[in-house]
């Protein structure tokens, strides 16, 4: 029992991560159609960021975080400007294979920074705390809190800044809003920044469990692609709902079935949603 | 002799009856148009003849076989084609190129063929380019074959369109709104290779806005109001029918304005 | 139509003479020799990409889990089975054509991203299982001792040359497929589903089987080139089996050429050749090649090839009617774009 409540929190944990990556994903494929294989770069270049202003430079835990989500957002809007917004009239196997290009150069880079080798960042959260017999740490709670904090507000700044309501607006029908005005291309970039914010913020806060390496994002890539299929490509709740369902799953198997096991099973979701629901749990039955 | 024969078909959408009950009999070498308001379920009825569609009720008999929900390579090979309403074209390929791949559902060589360049395969790729440069010349644009379709004027890629459902070998040909967009003149074309088409021993469905056009053309005529027929008969009979009058014409004379 | 020198045959002729002669030129350097050989067996996996890819417009990432299967089918039936090497690839060939086979049939129920996403989950599950199953893959040891083809003969295949001229012949093989398909009534289905699979399905083309084989079809192609990748590398490992393996022969296809006949040859070559001129950096040539990558799709889609090609039929198909008639959509459409014309080679 204490071995499942220390499995379940870790899962919580896990799911808080997955969730904030998951999300950026589907607000990009629902606001630009693009299916972003370089998500998972995107986190891991986040994460080298944070460890960059932590430890090389030397802020505070919450402002290294924050430092690098500003870097991420900005890189993710040049990410939009010079490889998506030339590509929007492509068709789709471009846009992934330039997603490809993008996510092997970022590699490259990270390696030549910081090298190919594991690094740890210590988190200045330490120390443990006992719930029903399990010993959680508190980087592990710090972590639900803030996932749930910064849900919280991305939840209201959709629904209420102009900026959020654009997104929703051009999500849920695209030709109509630029009819009344909104400019496609700001949201675009606005969309971009904000994923690739919100997956520093997953990658800042889990990096201290972890350790960092430049290929750290490749398995999140499809993990977080297996929790939009699950929840529906460019739905929020899915997205959040999916992430900890996962999440659970991958502790759990890991735990209880095999480490190889655990590792595999978001590939097994997605092939087993996409064999039975080509077109992913909860589509909507929406012609493009 | 009854070509097709269409009893008590319907297509539901989530709650909307496109097309409902309708019953169709195309006579082999007549013109027969469908007509009808926008949104009358027009196009609905032949994405259900062309087996696009799968209907929620009723049948299709294409000589005398039942091709209801039938997919579209199955119904093209046993010769019903179609074009669409807004012009469809592999338009990175050439006009010869377009026609050709109208001579796939009639060819038989596999990848094996291709590679050992068996005869039958040499055959059969001279008879198909035989049959494609026909089609081009039928519809008077040989002389495009060699140009991008997307670069064509747009008669001439209506023209390929036609070539390219006439390449493969139909008794039925279904056209959806031939003329739409074209000029005056141009019309007065397509009524001509409209009318040879049948000639040449094709029978021809057709939707179509222009009255003027159909009232011509047309050997029969079925009127389609909300899904359903509203009337049908020769064209003097439909003209001076007071539900097609009160239904149609009024809206129709309405769009012929707007539209010019 | 054409005349026989057409600039198309020529650059044909001088790439089939240029692989034919360069052992020749190579004597005593074994290792560019060596090279040349693996890239050749990477070339026949890329033909099979442009099989899918190229010519029916489907994005599969499972390619490189495919030519992994290949790779350790021949690599573990000729090691821990003894297994002669001929039935192995015989073995390894008709395999990877039925999974293929198989995984199409679920795969190509998804259309477009999820396909994508799809294959991609196919490929990493593969090179998980190949990476894992310590038992049977041996997992990170990986596979040592692959045995070379026997002798066929005077033909002793122990000789780097003669195993070039092995591989060559294969590769040889795979463009002349590419070939013949691309000029058939079976290319014209399968770019005519690429195009458009509406109206592909409107001419009567049965749109599904077509995907299906030509799915089957491009992993029978992965499996060739990894059975022949395993005797020639005579020890293998996980990596052989990876994505990153899918996005690099991605690449190759880019550079070449999507659709074309020569693409797969051209784009392999090259782009192998810039991996070594950069092989100092390692890891960082990516810094380098990404960015290539997204160029390349953004400004120059249609690989080497396909503009060598374009411009060989621009200058061809100037003299028919209208000459210059810039129809009235070219203002959608990219601007770089609108000088696609056939691609015949």
């Amino acid at each position: 029992m204490t071995l499942f409540i220390q499995q379940l929190f870790d899962g919580l944990a896990l799911g808080g991560v997955y969730c904030l990556a998951a999300i950026g994903l589907t607000l990009v494929f629902g606001v630009l159609r693009i299916p972003n294989l370089a998500h998972g770069t995107l986190y891991m270049l986040g994460a080298y960021v944070t460890y960059f202003f932590l430890v090389t430079v030397g802020v505070p835990y919450v402002a290294a975080i924050g430092l690098a989500a500003v870097v991420l957002a900005v890189i993710g809007v040049l990410l939009e400007r010079l490889v998506f917004h030339p590509l929007r009239n492509a068709p789709h196997t471009h846009h992934m294979i330039a997603a490809v290009g993008a996510m092997f150069f970022f590699q490259a880079v990270a390696q030549a920074l910081w090298g190919a080798d594991f690094r740890r960042m210590e988190s200045p959260i330490s120390g443990n705390v006992t719930i029903l017999g399990a010993q959680v740490s508190w980087q592990r709670i710090v972590i639900v809190v803030t996932a749930v904090l910064v849900l919280g507000l991305l939840t209201w700044f959709i629904k209420r800044s102009i900026h959020g309501q654009t997104i929703e607006a051009i999500e849920q029908d695209r030709t109509g809003s630029s009819l009344v005005g909104i400019s496609p291309s700001r949201v675009s970039m606005l969309t971009f920044g904000l994923a690739a914010a919100l997956a520093t913020v997953a990658a800042g806060l889990v990096a201290p469990i972890n350790l960092l390496s430049p290929t750290m994002g490749d398995a999140l890539s499809l993990k977080v692609f297996a929790i939009i299929i699950l929840g529906g490509l460019g739905s929020l709740p899915g997205a959040i709902v999916g992430g900890f369902t996962l999440a659970l799953a991958e502790v759990m198997t890991s735990t209880y079935v095999s480490a190889a096991a655990g590792e595999g099973i978001a590939f097994v979701v997605i092939v087993i949603v996409l064999a039975i629901r080509p077109t992913g749990l909860f589509a909507k039955a929406v012609q493009r | 002799m009854t070509l097709l024969e269409v009893r008590g078909l319907g297509k539901h959408f989530a709650g909307l009856h496109a097309v409902d009950d309708v019953d169709l009999d195309i006579s082999a070498g007549e013109i027969t148009a469908i007509i009808g308001p926008n949104g009358a379920g027009k196009s609905t009825l032949f994405n259900l003849l062309a087996g696009f569609y799968r209907p929620t009720s009723g049948t299709v008999r294409f000589k005398d076989r039942d091709v209801t929900g039938m997919s579209p390579h199955r119904t093209v090979a046993h010769g019903i084609a179609r074009t669409f309403q807004t012009t469809n074209l592999f338009e990175d390929a050439t006009v010869l190129e377009n026609v050709l791949s109208g001579r796939i559902v009639r060819s038989h060589s596999t990848v094996f063929d291709a590679v050992l360049r068996s005869p039958r395969h040499r055959r059969e790729e001279r008879r198909n380019l035989d049959r494609a440069m026909d089609a081009l010349e039928f519809t008077a644009i040989a002389d495009y074959r060699d140009e991008i379709a997307s670069r064509v004027p747009q008669e001439v890629q209506k023209r390929v369109s036609i070539a390219l459902a006439l390449a493969t070998d139909p008794e039925l040909l279904l056209l959806d709104e031939p003329a739409a967009g074209l000029t005056e003149e141009e019309t007065g074309g397509f009524a001509q290779l409209i009318r040879s088409i049948v000639a040449s021993g094709v029978t021809v469905g057709l939707v179509e806005h222009r009255m003027s056009m159909v009232m011509s053309l047309a050997d029969h005529i079925l009127v389609l109001d909300h899904g359903k027929e509203i009337a049908s008969g020769t064209p003097e009979t439909v003209r001076t029918d007071p539900q097609v009058i009160e239904a149609y014409l009024g809206a129709g004379h309405h769009e012929q304005e707007g539209t010019g | 139509m054409t005349t026989n020198v057409s600039p198309q045959r020529l650059g044909t002729l001088l790439v089939a003479l240029a692989l034919l002669l360069a052992p020749l030129a190579l004597t005593g350097q074994d290792y560019v020799l060596r090279v040349l050989t693996v890239g050749a067996t990477y070339a026949i996996a890329v033909y099979g990409m442009n099989m899918i890819l190229g010519l029916t417009g489907q994005l599969s990432l499972a390619h490189g889990g495919f030519f992994g299967i290949g790779v350790y089918l021949v690599g573990l039936l000729t090691t821990d089975y003894d297994w002669a090497f001929w039935p192995a690839l015989l073995v390894a060939v008709v395999g990877t054509t039925v999974v293929g086979y198989v995984a199409g049939v679920v795969a190509l129920r998804t259309r477009e991203e999820y396909f994508a996403i799809f294959t991609m989950a196919m490929g990493f599950i593969i090179f998980l299982v190949i990476s894992r199953w310590e038992s049977v893959t041996h997992a990170h040891s990986g596979v040592s001792g692959v045995k070379y083809p026997e002798s066929l003969g005077l033909l002793d295949f122990s000789d780097p040359m003669l195993m070039y001229y092995l591989v060559l012949l294969f590769l040889l093989g795979a463009g002349y497929v590419t070939y013949a398909v691309r000029r058939s009534g079976v290319g014209r289905t399968l770019i005519a589903i690429r195009t458009s699979e509406d109206l592909a399905r409107s001419v009567g083309v049965n749109v599904g089987l077509n995907k299906q084989l030509a799915f089957a079809a491009s992993s029978t192609f992965a499996g060739l080139g990894g059975g022949l990748f395993a005797a020639v590398q005579g020890f293998v490992g996980p990596s052989a089996a990876s994505v990153d393996l899918t996005f690099e022969m991605l690449m190759f296809i880019l550079v070449g050429g999507m659709g074309t006949v020569m693409g797969p040859v051209v784009g392999t070559f090259l782009v192998l050749f810039l991996f070594e001129f950069f092989q100092d950096f390692e890891a960082y040539r990516f810094i380098v090649v990404g960015p290539i990558i997204v160029a390349l799709v953004i400004f120059a889609p249609r690989g080497i090839v396909g503009y060598l090609n374009a411009f060989a039929g621009h200058r061809r198909s100037r003299g028919p009617a209208g000459g210059n008639e810039t129809g009235n959509r070219s203002e959608n459409r990219v601007p770089d774009t609108t000088t696609e014309a056939k691609e015949t080679l």
